[in-house]
């Protein structure tokens, strides 16, 4: 009894202090404030990636050099993946939503590990500094994507080592937090609340966790022999010694697909905690939607190979690649009937995290169908290693989780910061960056359909038109960008003061204050036999 | 009510923590199957050339090491039953065993390298790149990787047990709450296990 007391329960966890400063963040074991932090410092390093995004496009508004040369390019395109990939989409919702509402939502006090979970966090700022000092230090900064494909990624004499070892920690970092989520979900659901009357978000959380735990390993030890290799050359990716480079592609890909879900998983299930909620309706075909994220997870880890289709494969893996990828694309399309469906004759509300949750559904099919023509064997040849791969590749990385995530925030915004922001602006941002996101990238469908490459700084005449375009779009597209941070910042120091509930959610983060308190709940909930999280 | 008497020991969850231990060792036996992996498929690209090379590897060191590796996880595994039964003594006896045995495991390791390296046979060596094959140069780069990575795994779980020893001692693990020695135990059986797959994989099969 001595320690409970101690911490109160009508204090939220922000104006809780135990320490001096910023060691109340740095030093906390609170779950909200772990969240918070990998926010924080996500949206640092995700401005980074789009100076660099910005800096490219700008590069492409015109054949020949504009701002830079080749080598130049190469290094921004890399390091634009890096962080954009390992830092923040990767680790980008279970690790910032995760953390502040999964113990929420299950009804726990906290995650199952604590100090593990604050662990994880500095892992990801080690990764983080390691990645920033191959750009800073050495000579001349990566060059070689972020696939960091072998040979060159042990031939270029560019500064790899602490990019590819920041990587690797950086995965230490995914496992870690996967890890405590699993024992999370399997220890500390609220009495009562079954596997099946788990909220949607803890149970794609859980899908995505299986994933960072199974997958990573396999490009942790990669990465690692790809380090031996720079340092030591012991030859098991290089062919001078007898080793095989298309073998790299392999383990890589065996992790770097899953990881896509790893990625879109927790999207799709903050959308489909939104859905319900702005349509005030039982989300339909819960079931299916659980079935369906398990269903990802597993076929997930088969279907590699759609990454190798022209680097070498014999016939029968082609076809059987081929043939799984279009199987895994059957769930994510039950995913967006349910969706659809959870809509129909729903009372909606039309407030911004709909309005995003809506735009998601639009751009991830865009995403999801332009996947199909990359998964068929004979389109594949015609388009890979164009822009068009490009497009597909950030419509649903950067459209399906970008989307969810800036739909997660205006969700639960109330939540974390008991603030509300201005509806009008945090709107506008959302029409602004929709429609320079569109005008971005839709070009580059187009443009990879006409046979542009990827990865060069320069491009034929006919291009340009097309081109001009897409540069438009990034300026439109940041322009948005800035219009949603600049409220958003500003509505959590100046909002007005948010309810316990504005939206009318069901799920367990609607029943406690906005901003929860330390430990969450007084009293940890009981779910009843008629309970659920969508009984509206 | 056991659980609401002291505040942080409602956090305290052993099965938790199990669960916990369980999910990072599949992390680690993935690790290795990566490297497995790559293993089998250079062995079936180059059987003669690994045939050739395993014939330098000495059997007899490989075999004792494995017998070294076998008792430290009777040991550990007996602290655990010494700790349940309230033997304090006993458990740090235990304990203690576990660690000279890794010590003694690493010693030999650190022979059967430097005897390597005195042939000449080291990644990247001249002697490796101007007289053997592709297969022998792989099957060498392959051994040196992955005795090197399963000797990082014993260090690190030397320290483990280490930990859990000055814990013992200073009765923060105790027969009423001894998760923390069940989970280093469960590590070093992994590192264990390795190792069981790691000594035919290089050692026997010829
Ligand atoms: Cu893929």
């Amino acid at each position: 009894m001595q320690t409970a007391t101690q911490i109160p329960t009508d204090v939220s966890f922000l104006e809780y202090r135990k320490y001096k400063g910023i060691f109340n963040w740095i030093l906390s074991t609170d779950h909200k404030r772990i969240g918070l932090m990998y926010l924080y410092s996500m949206m640092t390093l995700f401005f980074v990636g789009v100076a660099l995004g910005l800096a490219m496009k700008l590069e492409l508004i015109a054949p020949g050099k504009t701002i830079m040369d080749a080598q130049d390019y190469n290094a921004v395109f890399t390091v634009h993946g890096v962080i954009m990939i390992f830092m923040i989409v990767i680790p980008g919702l279970p690790a910032v939503f995760g953390n502040f509402l999964l113990p929420i939502m299950i009804g726990a006090k906290d995650v199952a590990f604590p100090k593990l979970n604050l662990l994880s966090w500095y892992i990801y700022i080690l990764g983080a500094l390691l990645v920033i000092a191959s750009v800073l230090f050495g000579n001349g900064t990566p060059d070689t994507g972020w696939t960091f494909y072998a040979p060159y990624s042990f031939k270029s004499g560019t500064n790899l080592l602490p990019a590819i070892f920041g990587a690797f920690v950086l995965g230490f970092s995914s496992i870690l937090t996967g890890l405590n989520f699993i024992v999370t979900i399997h220890r500390m659901r609220a009495p009562g609340m079954t596997w099946l009357k788990m909220p949607l978000f803890p149970w794609s959380l859980y899908g995505t966790a299986w994933i960072q735990l199974l997958a990573t390993p396999v490009v942790g030890i990669t990465l690692l022999l790809i380090i031996l290799e720079r340092v030591f050359g012991i030859g098991v990716f290089d062919p001078a010694l007898g080793g095989d480079p298309i073998l790299y592609q392999h383990l890589f890909w065996i992790y770097s697909h899953p990881a896509v879900y790893v990625m879109i998983l927790p999207a799709m299930g903050a959308i489909s905690e939104i859905i319900p909620t702005f349509t005030q309706k039982h989300i339909f075909g819960y079931k299916a939607i659980i079935g369906s994220t398990l269903a990802i997870a597993f076929v997930g880890y088969f279907v590699w190979g759609h990454h190798m289709f022209t680097s070498g494969m014999s016939g029968t893996a082609q076809y059987t690649f081929s043939i799984l990828t279009f199987l895994v694309a059957i769930p994510s399309a039950i995913k967006v009937f349910n969706w659809i469906s959870t809509m129909y004759k729903g009372s909606i509300s039309l407030q911004t995290p709909f309005y995003w949750a809506a735009s998601f559904i639009f751009i991830f099919m865009i995403g999801g169908l332009s996947g199909l023509v990359l998964g068929a064997l004979a389109t594949d040849i015609y388009v890979h290693d164009t822009a068009f791969v490009v497009a597909h590749f950030h419509f649903i990385v950067f459209g399906g989780v970008g989307f969810s995530f800036f739909g997660a925030i205006h969700y639960w915004f109330p939540k974390i910061w008991g603030r509300m922001y201005d509806t009008k602006w945090a709107n506008t941002g959302w029409l602004v960056f929709s429609i320079g996101f569109l005008a971005l990238y839709s070009p580059m469908f187009y443009l990879g359909m006409q046979g542009m490459p990827r990865r060069y700084y320069d491009y034929l005449e006919e291009f340009h038109a097309a081109n001009i375009l897409s540069t438009l779009g990034s300026w439109v597209m940041t322009f948005g960008l800035v219009i949603i941070v600049i409220n958003l910042v500003r509505s959590a120091k100046h909002g007005p003061k948010a309810e316990m509930n504005p939206w009318n959610g069901k799920t367990l983060e609607w029943t406690v204050p906005s901003p929860p308190p330390v430990e969450n709940f007084e009293e940890i909930p009981v779910y009843g036999e008629k309970d659920g999280p969508y009984e509206y | 009510m056991e659980q609401t008497m002291i505040h942080h020991d409602s956090h305290y969850d052993p099965e938790a923590s199990k669960i916990g231990m369980w999910l990072f060792i599949f992390t680690e036996l993935l690790l290795f199957g990566g490297l497995f992996i790559i293993y089998s498929v250079y062995r079936f690209m180059n059987p003669d050339a690994f045939h050739l090379a395993a014939k330098e590897l000495d059997t007899t060191i490989g075999a004792i090491n494995t017998i070294i590796l076998l008792v430290s996880s009777m040991t550990v595994a007996m602290a655990t039953s010494a700790i349940q039964n309230k033997n304090i003594k006993l458990t740090q006896i235990l304990l203690g065993i576990t660690v000279v045995l890794a010590i003694v495991f690493l010693v030999n390791k650190y022979f059967e390298w430097s005897a390597k390296f005195d042939h000449g046979i080291f990644p990247g060596s001249e002697h490796l790149i101007n007289d053997m094959s592709k297969g022998e140069i792989l099957f060498f780069g392959l051994y040196f990787v992955m005795t090197g990575l399963h000797a990082l795994h014993i260090i690190i779980g030397m320290a483990f047990i280490i930990f859990v020893m000055v814990f013992v001692a200073k009765k923060k693990v105790h027969p009423e709450r001894y998760a923390l020695l069940e989970n280093s135990g469960l590590y070093w059986h992994l590192v264990d296990v390795i190792w069981i797959f790691l000594f035919p994989l290089f050692y026997l099969i010829t």
